[in-house]
């Protein structure tokens, strides 16, 4: 005991830190949660994107049923060239809408990105990593904060677009159940390809690390861009479209029955698009964690 | 005990820091002086392994800081009280910090007691004057009760009420037998402050001593005497070995004898004084000799 005494107070200063407590992932996710709730401009993005998806959704089936009701009761038409016309409706195409999972998209980015140049761009990340020094475990908690999120409220807003469309064409019976197999991939795609989104859109902050150009450079790799590659007139293009998550999305929600859909010269299948859209997770996490680590702070 | 060994910092063909062999003990506040530019907050930063060094090593108590799982209760530091989230408030930035260190919550309320922001603890970051957001990141430097800490320019945007606390404050961590490490670019914030002194310029070390021993490198003091027998004053100044010349409003500037000893001598020699003072610029001037080939964005220079 005397002995102890002694060399304890030959360095007093070794003496206070021992007790430290083992350190725990999930207290870094603690820490991240607090840093997400405490600013309102997360929620008020996130919030905004929900609402307005629901709300086209929503909005477009219920368009749907005025046209609906007038081509269920003459399903076969003659067309004056002859040709003729059965009557299909597409169940998924305005209940899981492109133009409303884009907006999902962009507020996922939008969240992803500003977790990282939130911190980079006001110095906050050094005040972060003076307390918690290995850097990928606070990369880690990021990103397991920010696809918790950004999953459970894609899937809140997945499943009332779908049922709530559903529900609304259900008297017609012309409605999917969601114990169908083809609902539930576009119901996983639609949900899915947001924390991609989100991931994406923090490989754009941690790069860049300004607010407003991580947001542009975002939102032109996930909307802009895939534009240019348009078109069928060359396979490479076509190869090169289907690696964008937007385009992975929507091969994947689409529902395989209509006949009036054209899938393009060169189509992909659906293990394609899971592909892509795991690449997109791998390629985002694996360098959002190398930059982070190689770079000052 | 924070150990510096070779640290050498580069910004493209800059040299940000150079080679700095540095060792700053426990129990006594050390200042970092430097003027502006000078290496400084990379050396900080080095420290905290927020920037990587080209070369050399620190250490903190035997280990690098980047090697820790956690550190608030190994290092608190303020680097730069604009370092923070200006969207949260001071409680939710603390817990957020606290939670991570697995640091029990009730501190966070401590510390905002303990710096005075027991009441703004609730508002926005964003709308705090900057001495606020010193206080800030000094509680959030105090979290863990660290055996080390940081300070960079703490006294920046503090009111003399703020000063006084922090100076008091630095010095009650040390004597608790903390190593405390404050960097400055004005002699005059640290001469009442620090015990030691580190001086660096341009990167490299200038000095490395107690500042009673760095008072003593620059000119000697000067003391200012007023007497209305000036003349005969002067000549037994001058006798004991001093160099006398004239100051302002008639007064003698002496430089080569303390006050006590003019004052002994006037004494004996029967002779008036109507003033006598000690200039208390010596550790500035010393700071401003030594740094001044070590300026890096000097006014007026000529390019």
């Amino acid at each position: 005991m005397s002995a102890l005494t002694s060399t304890t107070s030959t360095n007093p200063v070794y003496a206070r830190v021992p007790s430290e407590p083992r350190p725990r992932f999930r207290d870094l996710c603690r820490m991240e949660w607090i840093k997400v709730a405490s600013l309102r401009s997360t929620w008020l993005v996130l919030l905004a994107a929900a609402l307005a998806t629901v709300f086209i959704n929503l909005n477009g089936v219920h368009s749907d049923l005025q046209y609906l009701d007038r081509d269920l009761a003459h399903p076969v038409q003659t067309m004056p060239d002859g040709h003729v016309w059965h009557f299909v409706y597409d169940p998924l195409r305005r209940a899981l809408s492109e133009i409303a999972v884009q907006l999902m998209m962009l507020g996922g980015a939008a969240i992803g990105a500003l977790t990282m140049f939130g911190e980079f761009s006001t110095g906050q990340i050094r005040t972060t990593f003076a307390a918690v020094p290995r850097r990928d475990g606070v990369v880690a908690a990021k990103i397991t904060v920010l696809c918790a999120i950004t999953t459970t409220l894609a899937l809140v807003v997945t499943l009332i677009s779908f049922l709530g469309g559903q529900a609304m064409v259900a008297d017609r019976h012309v409605g999917l159940s969601i114990t169908d197999p083809d609902a539930q991939i576009a119901i996983a795609a639609y949900t899915l390809v947001v924390p991609v989104s989100a991931l994406i859109g923090m490989l754009f902050g941690a790069l860049i690390r300004n607010a407003t150009a991580s947001i542009v450079g975002v939102v032109a790799f996930l909307f802009l861009i895939p534009a240019f590659f348009g078109g069928d007139k060359y396979r490479w293009v076509a190869e090169i479209r289907h690696l964008f998550p937007g385009n992975a999305e929507s091969n994947l929600a689409e529902w395989p029955h209509n006949p009036y859909m054209d899938p393009g010269k060169w189509p992909t299948s659906h293990l394609h698009s899971w592909l892509v859209l795991a690449g997109w997770v791998v390629v985002s996490i694996g360098a959002a964690l190398f930059v982070v680590k190689k770079r000052d702070a | 005990m924070i150990e510096l060994t070779e640290l050498t910092k580069r910004y493209g063909d800059k040299t940000a820091v150079d080679h700095l062999t540095v060792t700053v003990r426990s129990g006594t506040v050390t200042g970092f002086l430097g003027p502006n530019g000078s290496g400084k907050s990379t050396t900080l930063r080095m420290i905290l392994g927020l920037n990587a060094p080209a070369s050399g090593a620190v250490t903190i108590d035997g280990r690098p800081f980047a090697a820790l799982p956690r550190g608030l209760r190994h290092v608190g530091a303020l680097l730069d009280a604009q370092d923070i989230h200006g969207g949260r408030s001071a409680v939710a930035h603390l817990k957020s910090l606290a939670v991570s260190n697995r640091i029990p919550l009730r501190r966070v309320g401590e510390v905002l007691e303990e710096v005075g922001l027991a009441e703004a603890g609730r508002k926005r970051i964003g709308g705090y004057s900057l001495g606020m957001k010193q206080r800030l990141g000094i509680a959030g430097a105090l979290l863990g009760d660290p055996p080390v800490l940081l300070f960079d320019e703490p006294l920046n945007g503090l009111d003399p009420e703020g000063v006084r606390w922090v100076r008091e404050m630095l010095q009650r961590l040390a004597r608790e037998g903390r190593t405390v490490f404050v960097s400055s670019h004005l002699m005059s914030e640290m001469e009442h402050t620090a015990e030691r002194l580190v001086v660096i310029g341009r990167g490299k070390l200038i000095a490395d001593e107690t500042v009673v021993d760095f008072a003593r490198r620059g000119s000697q003091a000067t003391v200012l005497v007023r007497a209305p027998e000036a003349d005969a004053l002067t000549a037994v100044l001058t006798a004991d070995g001093a160099s006398v010349g004239p100051a302002a409003d008639g007064g003698l500037s002496v430089v080569g004898l303390t006050a006590a000893r003019i004052g002994e001598l006037a004494w004996h020699n029967n002779i008036m004084l109507a003033e006598l003072a000690t200039q208390n610029a010596s550790l500035e001037k010393a700071f401003m000799e030594l740094t001044a080939d070590a300026v890096e964005y000097a006014a007026g220079e000529t390019r």
